[in-house]
């Protein structure tokens, strides 16, 4: 049971909840917000929406750049009971290449994920959005470190499983799925946009039949572990994604409801909860 | 780590939510006041902090599939019971999350999760602390006066049915109100600048609607008078997982529910934020 990356912060959680947080830490593994290369403030709020049974965000990848999360956020996270898997996004190519090197080089770093949800500068295009990009990226950052590598997919893609599938080709040891949907939200009185970003990215139980036919077929196209997520709350809903093929499943959105989430879902998982 | 707060204005919440129990519901006008007992958690939450409430049943599966994420509220009172803490929370019905919440009736669960967040800070030695609150936000407030017991409390509301929040308060608070209907037809910040005109020792704290709290802040910094301001944003978590409940700060976002939600004035360059008061 993982985090889906950047719904837990666990600096921020531990000082809300102090050491309880170390003592009953509700994941597996834990993935890092996004680090980008420079520091990033996030988008102007508001940031949020609730919408029938889920949630928009624009939060706008706010991180204090590698430099300052390697030397401020890297040795609190060391700290947690769990192994730490830092995800990273890049404008470029070389830049993605770099920051997964700069992670790969700490003892504390057990995996990288890399972010594709974000537009390549030198094409215009999304990188995880067409298989030949994401290969290219693939084939720039396979070389620069021996642990495993991750593929966080988007689920704005035409063919997710063929984008796994140029992942897979080009040396990731895993995906993992589905990043958040596009949506946006009106100000119910002036009907002008409501996030301070325009739009932002559905999550939640209102995407959870998406992701999992996302995870059911990306986990047909490619033979490495494919790590499922989308709209989790409960066993059941774990147990579906596993039959479906995920070799393992995160939570995001339900744990804003329950810190705890990730272990209560973890517990109904172990206890048997069985699908449909 | 940011701002690093006196231990004692955050008490930390245990990692998981848990189940309380509604114990009462008072009308009181255009509010309810639920009380809960809270079984399990810690029995000394600080004045200005918050708990995130969601209702046991019905919270997900109603009317456009809404609430879904939990509401963060301020309690407006804390008291030791023989099982637990009897907290009391102030709310209305405004939206999908209120409206759930003013159903709940005693016996039903409620989910807690806190406290949560920063509170007020004690005044400085030799201030004479100024209670300012507006509507809704009357709830940090009243629960500082039981603190501050010889503070003055000043109350703003729009009418007489909001005005009933106000017998909550001991003393004899100075009540505004938008219509006259009760107390003086005034904004509560003209009776804050009359108490700062006769009080220079003052130190505010004020909590309201945005367009009150910016005026309480322009009040208090042409007068440099220090004032502790207790925000409101829309928050998913209440525990700094999602980023959503930022707002602008002269030092850049600060995140309401790690950093704040009990702010200096002097820290805002405006307390009117995008999506505030929504």
């Amino acid at each position: 049971m993982l985090n889906g990356s950047g719904t837990f912060d666990a600096i921020a959680a531990r000082r809300a909840f102090g050491d309880m947080l170390l003592d009953r830490f509700p994941f597996d593994a834990f993935v890092s917000k996004t680090i980008t290369a420079e520091p990033r403030q996030g988008n102007p709020p508001p940031r949020l929406w609730e919408t029938p049974a889920g949630l928009i965000n624009s939060i706008g990848l706010p991180n204090k750049g590698l430099d300052g999360f390697l030397a401020s956020d890297l040795p609190q996270l060391a700290e947690l009971p769990v192994p730490l898997v830092v995800s990273v996004m890049g404008f470029s190519r070389d830049e993605l290449a770099s920051l997964a090197g700069a992670a790969c080089e700490r003892d504390e770093v057990a995996m990288v994920e890399l972010n594709v949800s974000c537009p390549n500068v030198e094409t215009g295009l999304i990188m995880g959005a067409d298989p030949d990009e994401t290969a290219r990226a693939l084939e720039r950052v396979r070389p620069v470190t021996d642990r495993p590598l991750i593929v966080k997919l988007t689920p704005n893609a035409n063919d997710p499983a063929a984008v796994a599938r140029a992942a897979e080709g080009a040396g990731a040891d895993a995906v993992s799925l589905i990043n958040t949907l596009k949506g946006t939200a009106l100000h119910p009185r002036t009907r002008a946009a409501w996030l301070g970003a325009g739009s932002g990215g559905v999550s939640g139980p209102a995407v959870r039949a998406i992701a999992l036919e996302q995870v059911r077929s990306v986990a047909a196209a490619v033979e490495i572990p494919v790590i499922g997520m989308g709209g989790i709350a409960s066993g059941r809903h774990a147990a579906e994604f596993m039959a479906a093929g995920a070799a393992a499943v995160a939570v995001g959105t339900e744990s804003f409801r329950d810190p705890a989430a990730g272990a209560r879902i973890a517990a109904e998982l172990a206890g048997g909860a069985a699908p449909g | 780590m940011k701002a690093a707060a006196p231990a004692d204005q955050r008490t930390l919440a245990p990692p998981e939510r848990r189940l309380a129990r509604v114990t009462g519901v008072e009308r009181l006008g255009a509010y309810r006041l639920l009380s809960v007992l809270d079984a399990d958690g810690p029995t000394d939450p600080r004045p200005g902090q918050f708990y995130m409430l969601a209702a046991e049943h019905g919270w997900g599966g109603g009317a456009d599939e809404r609430p879904y994420l939990p509401r963060a509220f301020s309690h407006a009172r804390a008291s030791a019971a023989p099982d637990g803490l009897g907290l009391q929370f102030l709310l209305e019905d405004v939206g999908p999350g209120t409206h759930r919440l003013s159903e709940l009736s005693p016996g039903d669960g409620l989910w807690l999760l806190g406290p949560l967040g920063i509170g007020f800070r004690a005044p400085a030695p030799g201030a004479r602390p100024l209670l300012v609150g507006g509507g809704i936000g009357a709830a940090p407030i009243l629960c500082l006066q039981n603190e501050l017991p010889k503070a003055r409390a000043l109350l703003g509301f729009r009418g007489a049915e909001h005005a009933q929040a106000a017998a909550l308060f001991a003393g004899d608070p100075h009540i505004a109100t938008d219509d006259g209907s009760v107390g003086r037809r005034e904004l509560v910040t003209e009776a804050l600048a009359r108490a700062l005109d006769s009080e220079p020792r003052a130190s505010v704290y004020a909590c309201g609607p945005p367009a009150m709290l910016e005026a309480v802040r322009a009040l208090c910094s042409g007068r440099g008078v220090p004032a502790q301001l207790a925000l409101e944003s829309g928050m998913a978590c209440g525990y700094g997982a999602c980023f959503g409940c930022v707002v602008p700060t002269r030092e850049g976002y600060v995140r309401l529910c790690v950093d704040g939600p009990v702010l200096d004035a002097a820290a805002l360059e405006t307390a009117l934020f995008p999506g505030a008061g929504h």
